[in-house]
């Protein structure tokens, strides 16, 4: 089956044999998107986190047939548009082995988006992915500092 | 991002099914649930069959006392701290649906159907006896404002609450356990009970 979606902001479809397969095997092999991870491949981990209409979804655990017509992001698309985690990521040197990083950016951009200015209890609440390496402390910290650079981002668009 | 003792305990257990979930991809059950079986319990008024379903864990795990969802054949409070948010459905950065769609999905062993969410506060059911969550079922003030005729159509007809009798399977391919009494004895039992008066035993 065919499916069409927009990804990145670009009309894309993938063909498959199977629509319940996950949409993540679409993203990475049919449309060599590499950036979003696989970890556990049963929605425990976060690794896969992309965004369906704006929300975080766990594409590990979502069918490829249920994208059709919808707008998706991946990590890619964050990057292209200099997104304030991508952003505050680097300023803060957050990853180590960096796996689970694209992972976190798309959760955390998703919460952004609900949560302009989020207090260290929301992040414990909301950020649940999982880092081996131990980068949480870090991932905080640019949290903060994203929603610092979002915020201000805003208020110098608005004058 | 949490550091309790239960978050770290969580985190290492992550890092076990993270590579046990890499083998068990292949290996996957595509089949649905394992077939309905017939009620062994002497109660067979309606009142008793509709209850042996609304007390089994696939009901109490959406109705649970407290703010977490309760998951598993044990019940146990839903990994990553996972909450109830306002309105039943999550929190800000994640809700129910980054995980939970509208079907059960075989490749990830995640359970799905439409609207996946928690009951309200005011329908807690864990813990409660089967009078009490007739009583509370039946209260306009506490089952959110709704006639017997609604309350007959969410017990009959909505897609999520019949899920339990096609709950899917888990990470390893297990079939979830589905309620003691099958679908259409259970729905034919609800409609005798309300239709009769939904009549609540004393005890
Ligand atoms: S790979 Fe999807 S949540 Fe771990
Ligand atoms: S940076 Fe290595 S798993 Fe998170």
């Amino acid at each position: 089956m065919k499916v069409t979606f927009t990804i990145n902001g670009k009309p894309s479809s993938v063909e498959v044999s199977d629509g319940n397969s996950p949409l993540l095997w679409a993203i990475r092999d049919g449309l060599d998107l590499k950036g979003t991870k696989f970890g556990c491949g049963k929605a425990a981990c976060g690794a896969c986190t992309i965004h369906i209409d704006g929300h975080a979804i766990r594409s590990c655990s979502y069918p490829v047939k249920m994208a059709e017509g919808k707008t998706i992001t991946t990590i890619e698309g964050l990057a292209e548009t200099n997104h304030p985690v991508i952003q505050a990521w680097k300023e803060e040197i957050v990853p180590q082995c960096g796996y689970c990083q694209p992972g976190f950016m798309m959760a955390t951009a998703a919460m952004l988006e609900q949560n302009p200015n989020p207090t260290d209890d929301d992040i414990d609440q909301n950020i649940i992915n999982v880092c081996r390496c131990g980068t949480y402390y870090r991932i905080r910290k640019a949290i903060h500092k994203a929603s610092e650079i979002q915020l201000k981002s805003s208020i110098n668009e608005s004058q | 991002m949490k550091y309790s003792k239960s978050t770290i305990l969580t985190m290492l257990c992550i890092v076990g099914i993270l590579s046990i979930g890499v083998a068990s991809m292949s290996g996957f059950s595509t089949s649905d649930t394992s077939e309905t079986t017939a009620s062994d319990d002497s109660s067979d008024d309606p009142f008793s069959k509709v209850m042996q379903v609304l007390t089994h864990k696939r009901c109490v795990n959406c109705h649970p006392a407290g703010d977490a969802p309760r998951q598993g054949e044990d019940s146990h409070i839903h990994y990553f701290d996972v909450a109830r948010g306002e309105d039943g459905h999550g929190l800000e950065g994640y809700t129910c649906n980054t995980c939970h769609q509208d079907e059960n999905n075989h490749y990830s062993g995640v359970p799905g159907a439409p609207h996946w969410g928690l009951a309200p506060r005011s329908m807690a059911w864990e813990g409660k006896t089967p009078v009490e969550i007739a009583r509370q079922m039946m209260d306009p003030k506490r089952n959110g404002g709704r006639s017997h005729k609604d309350i007959l159509e969410h017990l009959t007809e909505d897609a999520l609450v019949l899920w339990a009798w096609n709950p899917g399977v888990d990470a390893e391919g297990n079939a979830r356990e589905i309620p003691p009494v099958p679908k259409e004895e259970y729905i034919v039992a609800v409609k005798e009970w309300i239709e009769g008066g939904a009549i609540i035993p004393a005890q």
